[in-house]
Protein backbone atom coordinates (compact mmCIF):
# COMPACT_ATOMS: atom_id res chain seq x y z
CA UNK A 1 0.00 0.00 0.00
CA UNK A 2 1.28 3.39 -0.86
CA UNK A 3 1.83 5.73 2.04
CA UNK A 4 -0.31 8.83 1.95
CA UNK A 5 2.50 10.86 3.56
CA UNK A 6 4.54 12.58 0.89
CA UNK A 7 8.28 12.00 1.00
CA UNK A 8 9.99 15.30 1.76
CA UNK A 9 11.75 16.69 -1.31
CA UNK A 10 15.05 16.91 0.55
CA UNK A 11 17.50 14.56 2.17
CA UNK A 12 19.46 14.84 5.39
CA UNK A 13 22.66 15.44 3.44
CA UNK A 14 21.34 18.27 1.39
CA UNK A 15 24.24 19.35 -0.85
CA UNK A 16 23.36 23.02 -0.50
CA UNK A 17 23.27 23.20 3.26
CA UNK A 18 26.30 24.99 4.54
CA UNK A 19 28.12 23.12 7.29
CA UNK A 20 30.71 24.92 9.30
CA UNK A 21 33.52 22.89 10.82
CA UNK A 22 34.16 23.39 14.51
CA UNK A 23 37.51 25.10 14.96
CA UNK A 24 40.25 23.16 16.75
CA UNK A 25 40.54 26.19 19.00
CA UNK A 26 36.83 26.37 19.87
CA UNK A 27 37.72 26.34 23.58
CA UNK A 28 39.69 29.57 23.22
CA UNK A 29 36.86 31.48 21.58
CA UNK A 30 34.69 31.98 24.66
CA UNK A 31 35.64 32.48 28.30
CA UNK A 32 32.94 30.01 29.40
CA UNK A 33 34.46 27.29 27.21
CA UNK A 34 37.97 28.08 28.44
CA UNK A 35 36.80 27.91 32.04
CA UNK A 36 35.28 24.50 31.32
CA UNK A 37 38.49 23.21 29.72
CA UNK A 38 40.54 24.53 32.68
CA UNK A 39 38.15 22.73 35.03
CA UNK A 40 38.66 19.49 33.10
CA UNK A 41 42.45 19.94 32.99
CA UNK A 42 42.46 20.53 36.75
CA UNK A 43 41.92 16.79 37.22
CA UNK A 44 45.49 16.21 35.97
CA UNK A 45 46.80 18.36 38.83
CA UNK A 46 44.52 16.59 41.29
CA UNK A 47 46.06 13.32 40.10
CA UNK A 48 49.55 14.83 40.56
CA UNK A 49 48.76 15.71 44.19
CA UNK A 50 47.45 12.18 44.77
CA UNK A 51 50.68 10.68 43.40
CA UNK A 52 52.75 13.14 45.45
CA UNK A 53 50.87 12.20 48.63
CA UNK A 54 51.38 8.48 48.01
CA UNK A 55 55.11 9.06 47.44
CA UNK A 56 55.22 11.16 50.62
CA UNK A 57 53.58 8.43 52.70
CA UNK A 58 55.98 5.89 51.18
CA UNK A 59 58.95 8.16 52.10
CA UNK A 60 57.69 8.51 55.68
CA UNK A 61 57.40 4.73 55.97
CA UNK A 62 61.05 4.32 54.89
CA UNK A 63 62.43 6.47 57.71
CA UNK A 64 63.87 9.97 58.35
CA UNK A 65 66.60 9.79 55.67
CA UNK A 66 64.17 8.91 52.93
CA UNK A 67 61.83 11.66 54.11
CA UNK A 68 64.64 14.25 54.12
CA UNK A 69 65.42 13.20 50.56
CA UNK A 70 61.76 13.66 49.63
CA UNK A 71 61.79 17.13 51.21
CA UNK A 72 64.86 18.05 49.13
CA UNK A 73 62.93 16.94 46.05
CA UNK A 74 60.08 19.28 47.08
CA UNK A 75 62.52 22.20 47.42
CA UNK A 76 63.54 21.89 43.77
CA UNK A 77 62.33 25.16 42.12
CA UNK A 78 60.59 23.30 39.30
CA UNK A 79 58.71 21.05 41.72
CA UNK A 80 57.88 24.07 43.84
CA UNK A 81 56.52 25.96 40.83
CA UNK A 82 54.54 22.91 39.72
CA UNK A 83 53.06 22.52 43.19
CA UNK A 84 52.06 26.18 43.39
CA UNK A 85 50.27 25.88 40.02
CA UNK A 86 48.76 22.56 41.11
CA UNK A 87 47.50 24.11 44.32
CA UNK A 88 45.54 26.78 42.44
CA UNK A 89 44.12 24.19 40.03
CA UNK A 90 43.06 21.92 42.91
CA UNK A 91 41.32 24.84 44.64
CA UNK A 92 39.63 25.75 41.32
CA UNK A 93 38.65 22.08 40.86
CA UNK A 94 37.12 21.85 44.34
CA UNK A 95 35.19 25.10 44.12
CA UNK A 96 33.77 24.43 40.65
CA UNK A 97 32.73 20.85 41.44
CA UNK A 98 31.23 21.69 44.82
CA UNK A 99 29.20 24.43 43.15
CA UNK A 100 28.02 21.95 40.50
CA UNK A 101 27.03 19.29 43.05
CA UNK A 102 23.81 21.18 43.77
CA UNK A 103 22.80 20.91 40.12
CA UNK A 104 23.45 17.18 39.89
CA UNK A 105 21.49 16.35 43.03
CA UNK A 106 17.80 17.17 43.07
CA UNK A 107 16.80 16.23 46.59
CA UNK A 108 13.18 16.72 47.54
CA UNK A 109 11.96 16.97 51.09
CA UNK A 110 8.23 17.34 51.69
CA UNK A 111 7.60 17.87 47.98
CA UNK A 112 9.97 20.87 47.81
CA UNK A 113 13.38 20.84 46.23
CA UNK A 114 16.19 21.45 48.70
CA UNK A 115 17.90 24.75 47.75
CA UNK A 116 21.34 24.48 46.13
CA UNK A 117 23.31 26.13 48.92
CA UNK A 118 22.17 23.43 51.34
CA UNK A 119 23.80 20.81 49.08
CA UNK A 120 27.02 22.61 48.13
CA UNK A 121 27.29 24.27 51.58
CA UNK A 122 28.05 21.08 53.55
CA UNK A 123 30.66 20.16 50.92
CA UNK A 124 32.45 23.48 51.49
CA UNK A 125 32.04 23.16 55.27
CA UNK A 126 33.50 19.62 55.27
CA UNK A 127 36.38 20.86 53.09
CA UNK A 128 37.18 23.68 55.53
CA UNK A 129 36.88 21.48 58.64
CA UNK A 130 39.04 18.68 57.22
CA UNK A 131 41.63 21.19 55.93
CA UNK A 132 41.74 22.89 59.36
CA UNK A 133 42.11 19.52 61.06
CA UNK A 134 45.02 18.52 58.81
CA UNK A 135 46.64 21.95 59.27
CA UNK A 136 46.34 21.56 63.05
CA UNK A 137 47.87 18.07 62.93
CA UNK A 138 50.81 19.25 60.81
CA UNK A 139 51.51 22.62 62.40
CA UNK A 140 51.17 21.86 66.13
CA UNK A 141 54.40 21.91 68.02
CA UNK B 1 22.09 58.80 21.33
CA UNK B 2 22.32 57.90 17.65
CA UNK B 3 19.03 57.45 15.85
CA UNK B 4 20.19 54.44 13.86
CA UNK B 5 22.05 51.24 14.70
CA UNK B 6 24.12 48.99 12.44
CA UNK B 7 23.36 45.30 12.12
CA UNK B 8 25.82 42.90 10.52
CA UNK B 9 23.80 39.97 9.31
CA UNK B 10 25.10 36.65 8.10
CA UNK B 11 23.82 35.95 4.60
CA UNK B 12 23.98 32.68 2.74
CA UNK B 13 22.28 31.89 -0.52
CA UNK B 14 22.57 28.19 -1.35
CA UNK B 15 22.14 29.01 -5.05
CA UNK B 16 25.01 31.47 -5.36
CA UNK B 17 27.26 31.40 -2.28
CA UNK B 18 30.00 28.96 -1.36
CA UNK B 19 30.02 30.21 2.23
CA UNK B 20 28.12 32.71 4.39
CA UNK B 21 29.22 36.34 4.45
CA UNK B 22 28.18 39.40 6.44
CA UNK B 23 26.01 42.20 5.10
CA UNK B 24 25.50 45.48 6.98
CA UNK B 25 22.17 47.23 7.45
CA UNK B 26 21.30 50.52 9.17
CA UNK B 27 18.00 50.42 11.00
CA UNK B 28 16.26 53.03 13.17
CA UNK B 29 17.32 52.73 16.78
CA UNK B 30 14.36 52.49 19.11
CA UNK B 31 14.52 51.76 22.79
CA UNK B 32 11.61 49.29 22.65
CA UNK B 33 12.92 47.36 19.64
CA UNK B 34 14.35 43.89 19.89
CA UNK B 35 16.70 42.34 17.31
CA UNK B 36 13.72 40.60 15.70
CA UNK B 37 12.01 43.98 15.17
CA UNK B 38 15.12 45.18 13.39
CA UNK B 39 15.15 42.05 11.17
CA UNK B 40 11.47 42.58 10.34
CA UNK B 41 12.23 46.23 9.50
CA UNK B 42 15.02 45.16 7.15
CA UNK B 43 12.79 42.58 5.46
CA UNK B 44 9.93 45.08 5.06
CA UNK B 45 11.90 48.17 3.98
CA UNK B 46 15.39 47.23 2.80
CA UNK B 47 15.82 43.66 1.59
CA UNK B 48 12.85 41.34 1.22
CA UNK B 49 15.13 38.39 0.54
CA UNK B 50 16.44 38.26 4.11
CA UNK B 51 15.38 34.85 5.45
CA UNK B 52 14.82 33.92 9.11
CA UNK B 53 12.32 32.09 11.27
CA UNK B 54 9.98 33.79 13.71
CA UNK B 55 6.44 33.59 14.89
CA UNK B 56 5.11 34.65 18.28
CA UNK B 57 7.44 37.55 19.29
CA UNK B 58 6.93 36.66 22.94
CA UNK B 59 9.37 33.91 23.85
CA UNK B 60 6.97 30.99 23.50
CA UNK B 61 7.25 29.59 19.97
CA UNK B 62 11.01 29.05 20.08
CA UNK B 63 11.46 29.94 16.40
CA UNK B 64 13.65 33.04 16.47
CA UNK B 65 16.80 31.65 18.10
CA UNK B 66 19.97 33.11 16.54
CA UNK B 67 23.47 34.08 17.54
CA UNK B 68 23.60 37.70 18.66
CA UNK B 69 27.23 38.76 18.93
CA UNK B 70 28.11 35.06 19.09
CA UNK B 71 25.74 34.31 21.96
CA UNK B 72 22.67 32.07 21.43
CA UNK B 73 19.62 34.28 22.04
CA UNK B 74 15.92 34.49 21.32
CA UNK B 75 15.95 37.55 19.09
CA UNK B 76 12.45 38.50 20.28
CA UNK B 77 13.84 38.98 23.79
CA UNK B 78 17.13 40.66 22.92
CA UNK B 79 16.90 44.45 22.98
CA UNK B 80 18.89 46.66 20.64
CA UNK B 81 19.37 49.07 23.55
CA UNK B 82 21.52 46.51 25.37
CA UNK B 83 24.09 46.70 22.55
CA UNK B 84 23.82 50.28 21.25
CA UNK B 85 25.66 52.27 20.11
CA UNK B 86 27.91 49.38 18.99
CA UNK B 87 26.84 47.38 15.95
CA UNK B 88 25.18 43.98 16.39
CA UNK B 89 26.18 40.75 14.67
CA UNK B 90 23.38 38.33 13.87
CA UNK B 91 24.25 34.80 12.77
CA UNK B 92 22.36 31.51 12.45
CA UNK B 93 22.55 29.12 15.41
CA UNK B 94 25.90 27.39 15.75
CA UNK B 95 26.32 23.60 15.26
CA UNK B 96 23.50 23.27 12.71
CA UNK B 97 23.68 23.18 8.90
CA UNK B 98 22.62 26.51 7.39
CA UNK B 99 19.78 26.35 4.87
CA UNK B 100 19.65 30.04 3.97
CA UNK B 101 20.70 33.28 5.71
CA UNK B 102 19.62 32.81 9.35
CA UNK B 103 17.65 29.59 8.86
CA UNK B 104 19.17 26.34 10.09
CA UNK B 105 18.14 22.73 9.38
CA UNK B 106 16.56 21.18 12.45
CA UNK B 107 15.97 17.65 11.13
CA UNK B 108 18.64 16.14 13.37
CA UNK B 109 17.17 17.84 16.42
CA UNK B 110 13.65 16.57 15.66
CA UNK B 111 14.94 13.03 15.12
CA UNK B 112 16.66 13.09 18.50
CA UNK B 113 13.51 14.30 20.18
CA UNK B 114 11.55 11.38 18.76
CA UNK B 115 14.11 8.86 19.98
CA UNK B 116 13.41 9.90 23.58
CA UNK B 117 9.77 8.71 23.37
CA UNK B 118 8.45 12.03 24.67
CA UNK B 119 4.93 10.95 25.53
CA UNK B 120 3.22 9.28 28.48
CA UNK B 121 3.95 5.56 28.33
CA UNK B 122 1.55 3.34 30.27
CA UNK B 123 1.86 -0.39 30.86
CA UNK B 124 -1.86 -0.52 30.38
CA UNK B 125 -3.97 2.39 29.20
CA UNK B 126 -7.05 2.85 31.30
CA UNK B 127 -10.29 3.37 29.39
CA UNK B 128 -11.36 6.94 28.77
CA UNK B 129 -14.52 6.32 30.79
CA UNK B 130 -12.40 6.03 33.95
CA UNK B 131 -11.28 9.62 33.57
CA UNK B 132 -7.93 11.37 33.65
CA UNK B 133 -4.69 10.32 35.31
CA UNK B 134 -4.71 12.53 38.37
CA UNK B 135 -1.66 14.33 39.73
CA UNK B 136 -0.98 16.37 42.86
CA UNK B 137 0.70 19.81 42.69
CA UNK B 138 3.82 18.22 44.24
CA UNK B 139 3.92 15.56 41.52
CA UNK B 140 3.55 18.26 38.89
CA UNK B 141 6.34 20.23 40.51
CA UNK B 142 8.72 17.27 40.17
CA UNK B 143 8.96 17.68 36.38
CA UNK B 144 7.42 21.08 35.65
CA UNK B 145 10.75 22.85 35.17
CA UNK B 146 11.75 20.41 32.40
CA UNK B 147 8.38 20.84 30.69
CA UNK B 148 9.00 24.56 30.13
CA UNK B 149 11.24 23.85 27.10
CA UNK B 150 10.13 25.64 23.92
CA UNK B 151 12.48 23.71 21.57
CA UNK B 152 14.35 26.87 20.58
CA UNK B 153 17.64 24.94 20.20
CA UNK B 154 19.73 27.62 21.90
CA UNK B 155 21.16 24.88 24.14
CA UNK B 156 22.36 22.92 21.08
CA UNK B 157 24.04 26.05 19.74
CA UNK B 158 25.77 26.56 23.09
CA UNK B 159 26.88 22.94 23.54
CA UNK B 160 30.45 22.26 22.36
CA UNK B 161 29.88 18.51 22.73
CA UNK B 162 27.07 18.62 20.14
CA UNK B 163 29.30 20.70 17.86
CA UNK B 164 32.11 18.16 18.05
CA UNK B 165 29.96 15.02 18.07
CA UNK B 166 26.78 15.33 16.01
CA UNK B 167 25.61 11.94 17.34
CA UNK B 168 25.23 13.41 20.84
CA UNK B 169 21.54 13.43 21.81
CA UNK B 170 21.90 16.96 23.20
CA UNK B 171 20.59 18.94 26.16
CA UNK B 172 16.93 19.57 25.27
CA UNK B 173 16.22 15.98 24.18
CA UNK B 174 17.61 14.53 27.42
CA UNK B 175 15.77 17.12 29.53
CA UNK B 176 12.60 16.17 27.67
CA UNK B 177 13.15 12.46 28.46
CA UNK B 178 13.63 13.44 32.11
CA UNK B 179 10.42 15.48 31.94
CA UNK B 180 8.51 12.26 31.18
CA UNK B 181 10.58 10.03 33.49
CA UNK B 182 9.72 12.25 36.44
CA UNK B 183 6.03 12.49 35.55
CA UNK B 184 3.97 10.44 38.02
CA UNK B 185 1.59 9.41 35.23
CA UNK B 186 4.39 7.91 33.13
CA UNK B 187 5.61 4.32 33.38
CA UNK B 188 8.13 4.41 30.54
CA UNK B 189 11.41 5.10 32.38
CA UNK B 190 12.60 1.56 31.57
CA UNK B 191 11.84 2.06 27.88
CA UNK B 192 13.88 5.27 27.82
CA UNK B 193 16.78 3.87 29.81
CA UNK B 194 18.52 2.11 26.87
CA UNK B 195 18.29 5.31 24.80
CA UNK B 196 19.51 7.58 27.60
CA UNK B 197 22.24 5.49 29.18
CA UNK B 198 24.49 5.66 26.12
CA UNK B 199 27.77 7.27 25.29
CA UNK B 200 26.01 9.47 22.76
CA UNK B 201 23.35 10.43 25.32
CA UNK B 202 23.99 11.22 29.01
CA UNK B 203 27.56 9.90 29.17
CA UNK B 204 28.59 12.11 26.26
CA UNK B 205 27.84 15.19 28.36
CA UNK B 206 30.91 16.65 30.05
CA UNK B 207 28.87 19.16 32.09
CA UNK B 208 30.03 22.32 30.36
CA UNK B 209 26.83 23.86 31.69
CA UNK B 210 26.44 26.33 28.80
CA UNK B 211 23.05 24.85 27.84
CA UNK B 212 21.62 25.91 31.19
CA UNK B 213 23.20 29.35 31.02
CA UNK B 214 21.67 30.21 27.62
CA UNK B 215 18.25 28.61 28.24
CA UNK B 216 15.62 31.37 28.04
CA UNK B 217 13.07 29.29 29.99
CA UNK B 218 15.34 28.21 32.89
CA UNK B 219 14.88 24.53 32.08
CA UNK B 220 18.38 23.59 33.34
CA UNK B 221 19.11 20.79 30.85
CA UNK B 222 22.60 20.33 32.35
CA UNK B 223 20.99 19.60 35.70
CA UNK B 224 18.60 17.12 34.06
CA UNK B 225 21.50 15.24 32.48
CA UNK B 226 23.58 15.06 35.69
CA UNK B 227 20.53 13.95 37.66
CA UNK B 228 19.93 11.17 35.16
CA UNK B 229 23.62 10.16 35.36
CA UNK B 230 23.07 9.69 39.09
CA UNK B 231 19.93 7.61 38.42
CA UNK B 232 21.75 5.47 35.84
CA UNK B 233 24.79 4.99 38.10
CA UNK B 234 22.61 3.95 41.05
CA UNK B 235 20.75 1.58 38.74
CA UNK B 236 24.06 0.01 37.75
CA UNK B 237 25.16 -0.33 41.40
CA UNK B 238 21.84 -1.99 42.21
CA UNK B 239 22.26 -4.44 39.35
CA UNK B 240 25.75 -5.38 40.64
CA UNK B 241 24.79 -5.63 44.32
CA UNK B 242 21.50 -7.36 43.69
CA UNK B 243 21.77 -9.17 40.36
CA UNK B 244 18.69 -11.21 41.28
CA UNK B 245 16.63 -8.07 42.05
CA UNK B 246 13.71 -7.43 39.74
CA UNK B 247 14.60 -4.44 37.59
Amino acid sequence: MKSSVATPPYTLNHPRWYRKRVSTYWWLLRWEYLRFVLREISSVFVAWFVVLTIVQIYAVSRGPDAYAEFQDFLKNPFVLALNVISFFFVVFHSITWFNLSARAMAIRIGGKRVPGFLISGPNFAAWLVISALIAWLLLRE
Amino acid sequence: MADTIKLEISRYSPETDAAPHFQSFEVPFRRDWVVLDALNYIKDKQDGSLTYRWSCRMGICGSCGMLVNGEPKLTCATFLADYAPASIRVEPLRNFPIVRDLVIAMNDFMRKFQKMKPWLIRKEEKPVSEGEYLQTPEQLDAYKQFSMCINCMLCYAACPVYGLDPLFAGPAAIALAQRYNLDSRDQGAKDRFPVLSQHDAIWGCTFVGECTRVCPKHVDPAGAIQQYKLTAALDWVKSVVMPWGGK
